[in-house]
């Protein structure tokens, strides 16, 4: 059997190195060339290989110009995505862990309903809530303050979904019923039994969570009416249309260009990047935890 | 794999029955979520269709508003726009998801490791981060493809985002940052399938292509439909690719591309807040039909079975 597919395997092995060498190019030349494009000039980046390296000197450049926009606006925005994501965060954790857990390994009236509604709201389309979104917060005067755009974030279905799969694929119940059978209150089962167990799915829900809060765009972009209160994506989006690169009319003497929108770029991902790096194999692992179960 | 499955859920069903009955603890557990879900969840749909009924002095119109929308000139193109967009995406997000999946999943294992990770990290760009890459990326001036771009005949900007080429230009974009989140997780779902299963057939004298077509596909079917769902969602809501594109466009596209941005539109330009629910709604529709069907043809939610 063997022998006789060997002479395809050769054909085999080189379309696999093609196809996943075309794949890696179209995955890493973007960001290769994002790294390279704020150490040049924007005439650099034009004239050069796309693909060569400026001088550091260019950075610090590109840095002061795009600190000089709005006097520092892009560190506010950076302050406010992280105030927006981590206080969603905290929220989201707090609460979706524990109703993770009591729709997985409690009973009480309602549980199945509420699982079904955590299903059917996860599948809807978020953004299409967004306006909605905005209409009710208006009718309650708070659009405008960062509640307006922390509390919708904080509401994290998926992350329920996540945890209740967790919880009931891989925590027995009969673990939780000799707790109570030795005395433990629900409070000191979910504590000391449940919450250690749950670092895994703490750490996806997490990495979820402030992935997409730090990511998203329409419903801050709906949401504030101030570019003091941006996060940096709308921050990002105010960066482009005042740059003359792609606006003739904003501002002549406006020196966003190039290097600076791939440097402001760069800059609004190093948390998301830092994340990913880290929490890579957590992710696979719980990934793969959820997909085994299947 | 049936047999694996029912014993699964028996074992399952025991757990259940050995649950301890703890009514009041378990709403303590899920009260913060409950009282998010409905304040942002629940009663802004409410709110969205009551408002998509109703007129701005609180009248019911019955469905006025969405005739009104339907006839709008913007509604036909955007929602087309949207439809071009899915079919092109879907169909590339799919068949290459699967095929560089089965693909990683079937030679040099070690390597697959690095370039599954090489795959995932555009996703840290999603957003308006990758749209502004790709801004900048495809214009042929400083375009590290220029040469690429040149060969199709395109040599300014505008030139390359045509309103006719955004259908496949945005879905670049959403490949480059969502493949790769897709690929480890049907990576995940492969690996879940026994060796066991994959040396018999190959015993058995199935080729590769065989395994594929059919072990391997069907076993993961259900995280397909997953992916299915989530990305048909995701594309019926484009707002951020069409809005910056169209921002750098020199107003050769509308600032009304997809039904989302026209109910942004109706919403904030007109004033309109009974016609932008009415838009919320059609789109809110769409996304649950489309995931009712696939859920429903395919039991993605089987697990829950009690």
């Amino acid at each position: 059997m063997r022998r006789k597919r060997r002479p395809s395997s050769l054909a085999a092995r080189l379309a696999w190195l093609i196809v996943m060498g075309l794949s890696a190019l179209f995955f890493c030349v973007p960001v290769v060339w994002l790294l390279l494009a704020p150490t040049k000039t924007d005439g650099q980046i034009v004239r050069d290989n796309p693909f060569s390296f400026g001088s550091p000197g260019a950075v610090a450049d590109a840095w002061h110009h795009l600190y000089a926009f709005q006097d520092g606006a892009i560190l506010t925005w950076l302050l406010n995505s992280a105030l927006y994501t981590f206080g969603a965060l905290a929220i989201t954790l707090v609460t979706s862990i524990p109703a993770g857990y009591a729709l997985a390994l409690t009973q009480f009236i309602g549980r199945r309903m509420l699982l079904t509604i955590t299903m059917l709201v996860m599948l809807m389309p978020t953004a299409a809530m967004v306006l909605p979104l905005y209409l009710g917060m208006n009718a309650v005067h708070l659009d405008g303050t960062i509640w307006s755009v922390i509390l919708p974030f904080s509401f994290f279905p998926f992350g329920v979904y996540l945890t209740y799969i967790y919880f009931s694929s891989n925590v027995p119940s009969d673990l939780l019923a000799a707790a109570r059978i030795d005395g433990c209150s629900e409070w000191q089962v979910f504590r000391l039994i449940a919450m250690p167990l749950a670092k895994p799915v703490i750490a996806l829900v997490g990495f979820f969570n402030f992935v997409g809060n730090w990511n998203n765009f329409f419903l801050p972009f709906v949401m504030l009416p101030d570019s003091s209160q941006y996060p940096a994506q709308v921050g990002l989006n105010n960066l482009l249309a005042a740059s003359p690169l792609f606006n003739t009319s904003s501002g002549t003497g406006n020196p966003i260009m190039r290097p600076e929108l791939a440097l402001a770029t760069l800059v609004t991902i190093v948390p998301v990047l830092i994340v990913f790096l880290f929490s890579q194999r957590a992710l696979v692992s719980g990934m793969l935890a959820g997909a085994t179960k299947e | 794999m049936t047999t694996h499955l029912a014993t699964e859920r028996s074992g399952r069903r025991r757990g259940r029955s050995a649950r301890n009955p703890v009514g009041r603890a378990g709403y303590v557990f899920v009260s913060g979520y409950v009282l998010l879900l409905l304040a942002f969840g629940v009663l802004p749909t409410c709110y969205a269709v009551w408002l998509a009924l109703s007129n701005s002095r609180n009248q019911l119109v019955g469905l006025g508003n969405f005739t009104r929308t339907f006839t709008d000139y913007r509604f036909g193109p955007a929602f087309l726009h949207i439809g071009l967009y899915l079919v092109v995406w879907l169909a590339s997000l799919m068949i290459l998801v699967v095929l560089l999946s089965l693909m990683l999943h079937g030679r040099m294992r070690r390597a697959s490791t690095s370039l599954r990770f090489l795959f995932y990290l555009p996703g840290a760009l999603a957003g308006v981060a990758s749209v502004l890459l790709f801004l900048i990326l495809l214009d042929p001036a400083a375009s590290p493809v220029g040469w690429l771009l040149k060969s199709f005949g395109w040599n300014t900007l505008a030139q390359v985002n045509a309103p006719g080429h955004l259908p496949v230009l945005f879905t670049v974009i959403a490949f480059w940052t969502g493949a790769g989140g897709w690929i480890v997780v049907m990576y995940g779902a492969l690996n879940s399938i026994p060796d066991e299963i994959l040396e018999a057939a190959r015993i058995d004298g199935a080729s590769t292509l065989q395994i594929a077509l059919r072990i391997q596909i069907p076993m993961i079917t259900k995280w397909i439909a997953y992916m299915l769902i989530l990305a048909f969602a995701a594309g019926t809501q484009l707002f951020v690719e069409p809005q910056l594109v169209s921002l750098a466009s020199w107003g050769m596209i509308p600032d009304s591309w997809s039904p989302n941005q026209l109910s942004y539109q109706y919403a904030f330009q007109a004033g309109d807040f009974n016609g932008a629910a009415a838009l919320s709604v059609d789109l809110l529709i769409l996304g649950l039909a489309c995931a009712a069907l696939v859920v429903f043809r395919t039991g993605l939610f089987d697990r829950d079975e009690g």
